[in-house]
């Protein structure tokens, strides 16, 4: 009876077209936009995805994200290395500051100074320049999608050499860096430690991290305590902290209400248009339901039936939506700096199949309870 | 000829609002294999009422039903539907044949519904429609045929099962005289057989003529049993 459901579906193409555009578009949409909420959300822990070989961030106890920082004093840095378990710990600042290009042009970009020596801090993959070439006078490092925004006519070879202004001192572009782009998407200028006190004025305090590396064997959670309780600085595994800037965002911002309504928008679309084709799919097709309930058909079967019918729909509309939401985000994520990074997580499908299943467990259900209710009898009315 | 359904006193209300209304006041009757039954009436005299209960798709609210020495009403409701596809073949006035499956296919639906392997079940569905003449229709599609061959189909789709008991309800009030005529005719030559009995339910008095005995039925009861219709009617 399962081939012959399968039938009475697809030989409705009209409807069953409908009834998979409407799955396919509710997937695309709950899909699509979980994914681009998730990925917003990561950005809020970008600066710690920049630096993975840090274990443990250390900060001022008032300090909240790796954009929302209280400097330390300097010597902080020499405490921290007095902890044991530490294995190195290396400085670093984040601050924003404002670039006035050649052709006058302004904008307001983070400038990240990382240790002189060590460059820790530094993102891994560099798309043009050395790392050597950090060392030079007022040399600065931009990363990829900063590099097009201030400069849309250079590329990652041809900027090498381009000189600006970074608060109204001279600055040298001699590399790129590949690096996640921020909440805000600003523009991110790497410079050493020495270079980026120069850059970027302000108070005695400046140092906004100490990055720490655990020693082997020890326990990044556990050295962090440690830290705290030495040194009376908050002291964060990179999970924890990173986790913390997604909270900030998700805390101070309307983009979880925002995508949640668009989520929820998905859902209710999606279950109007299957729950409304799929009950007159059943309602075209109640008499011969009754015809086949007259005849002996059992209500199990019936139940089977229609289960397959929605199952059907269920899986080839989620499928196909689910398809073009990972196509879009891949497309997007190669080939546009707004989507820069952007990846599927498991989840999301994950998460999705199991609205989708709820939305054909609800429609299938309603729709089954008409051709349960038909009187095998109307068939001779 | 054997008994083949025995009706005893059936009595069927239906509720309208706080009351019930009683459609049918205690009918008795008996029908016999190897006869082609009609089962007569103005609209709203209780025939199709009757064949409902008669085949087991509609509880009747007092008396009894025996088809083939089956109490039906006394299965359970899914021993009810199990006998039914084993026993009673159906023909509905608009056919309902599938629209999605060949006319093979929807001839086959009784024996796949009893678990038969499908290509099994449209192999043989197949060949008995060779055998009714509609060689030439097994993969056509109920759009693509006349109302008469649908019924055709139909009358295929009763009888693949090899059932004991065929009802039908108005099986020519949708086709033209002569297309009501041949399956009249078809049903005749293949349906009727010295094991099984066949009820139609019709008002269409230009295939009286056709049958072996005539139940009439008149505000719920059975007013006339003969071979022909009554005079004046």
């Amino acid at each position: 009876m399962i081939w012959i459901a399968i039938r009475m579906l697809t030989g409705d193409s009209t409807k069953f077209y409908g009834l998979l555009f409407g799955v396919a578009f509710s997937t695309l949409l709950i899909a699509q936009q979980l994914t681009i909420f998730i990925n917003l959300l990561e950005r809020g822990a970008a600066q710690v995805y920049n630096v993975p070989s840090a274990d443990v961030w250390v900060m001022d106890p008032s300090s909240r994200t790796a954009e929302v920082t209280v400097p330390m004093p300097s010597t902080d840095l020499f405490r921290v290395r007095g902890v044991p378990g530490v294995s190195w710990a290396a400085p670093i600042i984040i601050a924003n500051a404002v670039v006035r290009t050649a052709e006058g042009k302004v904008e307001g970009v983070s400038v990240i100074g990382v240790d002189d020596a060590t460059l820790i801090g530094l993102p891994r993959t560099q798309l043009s320049g050395s790392r050597d070439d950090l060392a030079g006078p007022d040399a600065i490092f931009m990363d990829g999608v900063g590099a097009r925004k201030l400069f849309p006519e250079a590329d990652a070879q041809s900027v090498l050499g381009t000189r600006f202004e970074l608060n109204d001192q001279r600055a040298v572009v001699r590399g790129t860096v590949d690096a996640n782009p921020s909440f805000t998407s600003g523009v991110l200028l790497y410079t050493r430690y020495s270079n980026a006190l120069n850059y970027v004025p302000g108070t005695r305090n400046r140092m906004s991290f100490v990055l720490v590396r655990v020693q082997p064997g020890v326990d990044p959670g556990q050295l962090a305590e440690r830290i705290e309780r030495d040194t009376g600085l908050k002291a964060q595994t990179s999970r924890e902290f990173a986790r913390d800037g997604v909270d900030f965002i998700i805390e101070n911002t309307g983009i979880p209400i925002n995508f949640g309504i668009t989520v929820l928008l998905g859902f209710i679309v999606g279950v109007a248009i299957v729950g409304l084709t799929f009950s007159l799919f059943i309602r075209d097709n109640i008499k011969q339901f009754g015809a086949l309930k007259a005849i002996g058909v059992t209500n199990g079967k019936i139940r089977r039936m229609v289960a397959a019918q929605a199952g059907m729909v269920g899986f080839i509309g989620y499928g196909l939506g689910v398809l073009l939401a990972a196509l879009f985000i891949y497309i997007g994520s190669n080939n546009s700096d707004e989507f820069k990074g952007f990846y599927t997580p498991w989840q999301i499908p994950t998460a999705t199949a199991g609205v989708v299943m709820f939305m054909i467990l609800l429609t299938g259900f309603i729709s089954l309870r008409a051709v349960l209710k038909t009187d095998p009898a109307e068939v001779f009315r | 000829m054997s008994t083949a359904i025995t009706v005893q006193g059936i009595i069927k209300e239906f509720p309208v609002g706080s009351q019930s209304i009683r459609v049918l006041h205690g009918i008795d009757a008996a029908i016999r294999t190897g006869e082609l039954t009609y089962l007569v009436g103005e609209s709203g005299s209780g025939k199709t009422t009757l064949i409902s209960i008669i085949a087991g798709i509609m509880k009747p609210t007092g008396g009894g039903v025996r088809v083939f020495d089956t109490d039906i009403y006394g299965l359970s409701d899914s021993r009810l539907v199990t006998f039914r596809l084993a026993n009673i073949g159906f023909i509905f006035q608009q056919y309902n044949l599938l629209p999605a499956l060949t006319a093979a296919e929807n001839a086959a639906v009784p024996l796949i519904a009893a678990g038969r392997p499908r290509e099994e079940g449209v192999a043989r569905a197949r060949e008995l429609m060779g055998k009714l003449g509609m060689a030439d229709q097994v993969d056509k599609y109920p759009r693509q045929m006349s109302g008469g061959q649908q019924q055709r189909v139909a009358i295929a789709r009763a009888l693949v099962h090899s059932p004991r008991l065929v009802v039908c309800d108005e099986p020519t009030a949708a086709l033209d005289a002569g297309s009501g005529r041949k399956v009249m005719d078809l049903l005749r030559e293949v349906a009727l057989a010295a094991d099984r009995a066949v009820i139609i339910v019709t008002h269409d008095n230009r295939i009286f003529d056709l049958a072996d005995r005539i139940l009439m039925m008149e505000d719920g009861r059975i007013v006339h049993d003969g071979k022909t219709m009554p005079v004046g009617h």
